[in-house]
C-alpha cells in the first residue's frame, strides 16, 4: 500500500544536514518506517545533523514524542545532532500537561533557526551580499 | 469492578441525554481508525467552539485513550457527545473496548507505567488534559474510559 519506506516523508540533504518533516497524517507504521529510514540515511551519508521540522504536526502524543526522543538518541550513537523545530505553542502546551517535556530532545523555534544552529548558513545570491538594514 | 471517578462531576450528573443528538460513533480495529478518530474528534472541537490549546489538548487525549484502546484492548469503539451546562459546551469522548480490562488503574495511570510502545504516560496524561475523567475497567470484560472538557474553563 505505502510506495514509499518512509511513509511518503520526504528526506532531503543540505550538505552534510539532512531535513525532514513530520506531516499531520502520520499514523504509527509510517512514523516507525521513517524512523528506520532516516537511521539509515545518517549512516549512508555521513550527515552531522538532522533538522526535523514539525509545525505541520497539529497533535503530538506520546507515540510521537517516544519516537522523537528515540530518533534523537539512535542519531547521537551515529554521531548527528538532531534538531527538531517548529512545535506549535499549543502542542507544546499539551505535551508539558502530558508530562512529556521530550527530555534530550534539542528543538528551535523554527526550520531557520534549527538550521542555523546545526551551523548551516544561507548564502544571499552571488554570496557577496549581506542585508544589514534589520 | 473497579471505578475511579470523581462523584461531584462524575458522567451522570451532567448527564443531557435527550438534549442532545445521538453520540457520534467511531470503531476502532485498524491503526487507520485511529488517524479517523484524531480527525473526527478535532472537527468536533471545532463545531463545540474549543480555542486552540483545548483542541489540541483534546485530539491529544482521544489519540492516546484510542490507541490504548487498540494496543491493550484488541479494539472498540469511541464515542462522541456534546454537552452543554450553564451556558458552557463540553465534549465527552467515551472509549470502550472488550480487551483484558486493567489489573491495576493506579499503576496504569502512574506516568512511565506501560506494557505497550508509549511512554507509560497514555492513561494519566489523558486524566491531566481533560477536566472529568472516569474509567470502568472489570477483568476480561474490558476497559471504558470516559473523559470530558469543557469550553472556557
Amino acid at each position: 500500500m505505502r510506495e514509499q519506506p518512509t511513509g511518503g516523508v520526504p528526506i532531503l540533504r543540505l550538505g552534510d544536514v539532512l531535513v525532514t518533516g513530520l506531516l499531520n497524517e502520520l499514523d504509527d507504521k509510517s512514523a516507525l518506517a521513517f524512523t528506520d529510514e532516516l537511521t539509515h540515511r545518517i549512516s549512508a551519508e555521513g550527515a552531522r545533523g538532522v533538522l526535523i521540522d514539525i509545525s505541520r504536526l497539529e497533535m503530538v502524543d506520546s507515540f510521537v514524542a517516544r519516537m522523537l526522543m528515540e530518533m534523537t538518541s539512535m542519531a547521537r550513537l551515529l554521531g548527528a545532532r538532531v534538531i527538531v523545530a517548529g512545535l506549535r505553542p499549543a502542542v507544546a502546551i499539551t505535551l508539558v500537561e502530558l508530562g512529556l517535556e521530550l527530555d534530550g530532545v534539542e528543538t528551535a523555534l523554527n526550520a531557520e533557526q534549527g538550521m542555523a544552529a546545526l551551523g548551516w548558513h544561507q548564502q544571499p545570491p552571488g554570496g557577496a551580499h549581506h542585508d544589514t538594514t534589520r | 469492578m473497579t471505578q475511579l471517578a470523581d462523584p461531584t462531576t462524575s458522567a451522570a450528573a451532567t448527564r443531557t441525554r435527550g438534549q442532545n443528538p445521538a453520540p457520534e460513533r467511531q470503531t476502532l480495529r485498524t491503526e487507520e481508525d485511529l488517524l479517523t478518530v484524531r480527525h473526527a474528534v478535532r472537527a468536533a472541537t471545532l463545531k463545540a467552539g474549543f480555542g486552540i490549546i483545548d483542541q489540541t489538548r483534546v485530539v491529544t487525549a482521544a489519540s492516546e485513550l484510542a490507541r490504548n484502546a487498540y494496543v491493550h484492548g484488541g479494539g472498540g469503539t469511541l464515542a462522541i457527545e456534546y454537552l452543554s451546562r450553564a451556558g458552557r459546551t463540553g465534549l465527552r469522548l467515551t472509549i470502550s473496548d472488550d480487551g483484558p480490562g486493567i489489573p491495576d488503574i493506579d499503576a496504569a495511570l502512574t506516568d512511565g507505567f506501560t506494557t505497550g510502545a508509549g511512554l507509560g504516560h497514555g492513561l494519566g496524561g489523558a486524566r491531566r488534559l481533560m477536566h472529568d475523567f472516569e474509567v470502568h475497567t472489570e477483568a476480561g470484560r474490558g476497559t471504558t474510559v470516559i473523559v470530558t472538557r469543557w469550553t472556557g474553563q
